[in-house]
């Protein structure tokens, strides 16, 4: 169990940003993210693209940012979980929170500060009628362990890279590889393509073109597919896999099930110190909403400024705050 | 100013008029109008909730970037006139278009 005064879920910028301003109120935090590294979008999507918003930047680029971020926050010694998904919260007795991830990482804090920007990139499901009832029995989203499928009648869906690559790859392991794609050419990386043509043509796989699957049918386990041909027609094809394939599209998570206010899938929160509906729970960043939001970064580190003086109170009620500026009082480390 | 055509999830059209002058992106337009589409990730091509259907004028719209081309594939409800609004610069060569939100509403 780790214990921290602040579990702050999502190390992007803001989050990593709220570990000063908790610093400077004496208050250690802990950081988890889904990311096995931390700055978010940053430096998962664009390291090397240069950000003009910055106050004091004229220009600096995202991974700059970021690892300056990083040595900004060393005094107060964070702690992170990386590559980790936040699962649930408990309330406990006294007030304070349990926060549990996938690898079973259980945090103990005070407050819960939720900078997740984005959210989670979860795969973006079609819509096949019949297709929630079977994840997990027969239907997958992703490709874990590929032996499952040897032997077995897989059926792709998807136009993109991840969907031609898994076609090639499971060609030689499956018993019967079929891609239904909706279109009829790939604009995915062209030797792939020619790849996936080839073993068309070859009679390794079933390739569907302009077509959709439109429902899935079995019995307790996926046993068939109906597809809408590029003729009009409904036909059915003997499946024990599915998997879809269509990207990943980011989303709140468990987070949407903790009772807080949710617009358009963003938190709302109150402007006065970015406080959510739940008392200890604060939402600060991209997902956060209130009139006037804007998305971005700097509007970020002012609400995780602010943030951080309400939960100060809200973690020492009987303690007096006083406002003092870094340049007077100087960084004190712990 | 020009004047494009967006038709909502009901299928009701409506003829807006824009500003060509502000740098502003069909997204943030279509926000703006109070159109019900959650661009989550902001205009960065990420999240691809701002997809729209180009009904009218698609020869008149800047052609799309790898970005968007790689988010367009990736959709299961995509159509050969699909664009991501936040990747359509607002300008005068748009006057007339239409457009239909595809966008997945949360």
């Amino acid at each position: 169990m780790i214990t921290t005064d602040i579990c702050i879920i999502g190390a992007g910028p803001v989050g990593l940003f709220a570990v000063f301003e908790a610093g400077l109120l004496k208050m250690r935090c802990h950081l988890i993210d889904y990311l096995p590294q931390v700055g978010g979008q940053l430096s998962e999507i664009y390291p090397q693209k240069p950000i003009y918003d910055i106050p004091g930047y004229p220009t600096v680029k995202a991974q700059e940012l970021v690892d300056n971020l990083m040595d900004q926050i060393a005094p107060f010694h964070p702690t992170f979980s990386l590559g980790e998904r936040v699962e649930s919260l408990d309330r406990q007795e006294d007030g304070s929170f349990i926060v549990k991830t996938n690898e079973d990482t259980s945090v103990a804090c005070k407050v819960v500060v939720i900078a997740g920007g984005l959210g989670c990139f979860e795969p973006r499901k079609p819509e096949i009628e019949g297709l929630e009832k079977y994840e997990g029995k027969g239907v997958a989203y992703m490709v874990k362990n590929p032996e499952l499928f040897r032997d077995r009648k897989v059926v792709l869906a998807g136009g993109g890279d991840s969907a031609l690559d898994w076609t090639i790859f499971l060609a030689n392991l499956a018993k019967e590889v079929t891609l239904v794609h909706r279109g009829e050419t790939f604009r995915g990386a062209p030797d792939s393509a020619e790849k996936v043509f080839d073993l068309a043509k070859a009679g390794k796989i079933n390739l569907i073109l302009k077509s959709n699957i439109t429902s899935i049918s079995g019995n307790g386990h996926l046993k068939e597919v109906s597809i809408l041909g590029k003729d009009k027609n409904t036909f059915n094809l003997e499946a024990d896999h599915l998997i879809p394939l269509f990207g990943l599209t980011p989303k709140l998570g468990p987070i949407a099930e903790w009772g807080l206010n949710i617009d358009k899938a963003a938190i709302s929160v109150n402007t006065e110190d970015y406080s959510t509906n739940v008392e200890g729970i604060y939402a600060i960043g991209d997902i956060n909403t209130y009139p006037g939001k804007l998305k971005l970064i700097l509007c970020g580190f002012h609400e995780a400024a602010l943030m951080a003086q309400s939960a100060f109170r809200y973690v020492y009620p009987d303690q007096k705050l006083s406002f003092k500026y870094t340049t007077v009082n100087g960084v004190n480390a712990f | 100013m020009i004047n494009i055509t967006i038709e909502d999830r009901n299928g009701e059209r409506n003829t807006i008029e824009i500003p060509t002058d502000m740098n502003l992106s069909l997204m943030e337009i279509l926000k703006a109008s109070n159109y019900n589409i959650l661009a989550t990730c902001g205009g960065m091509a990420l999240c691809a909730t701002c997809h729209v259907q180009v009904l009218e004028g698609e020869d008149n719209l800047p052609s799309p970037n790898d970005a968007e081309l790689d988010m367009l594939d990736t959709l299961p409800n995509a159509t050969f006139e699909s664009r991501l609004a936040c990747q359509i610069r607002i300008s005068d060569e748009m006057e007339g278009a239409a457009f239909k939100i595809l966008g997945e509403e949360q």
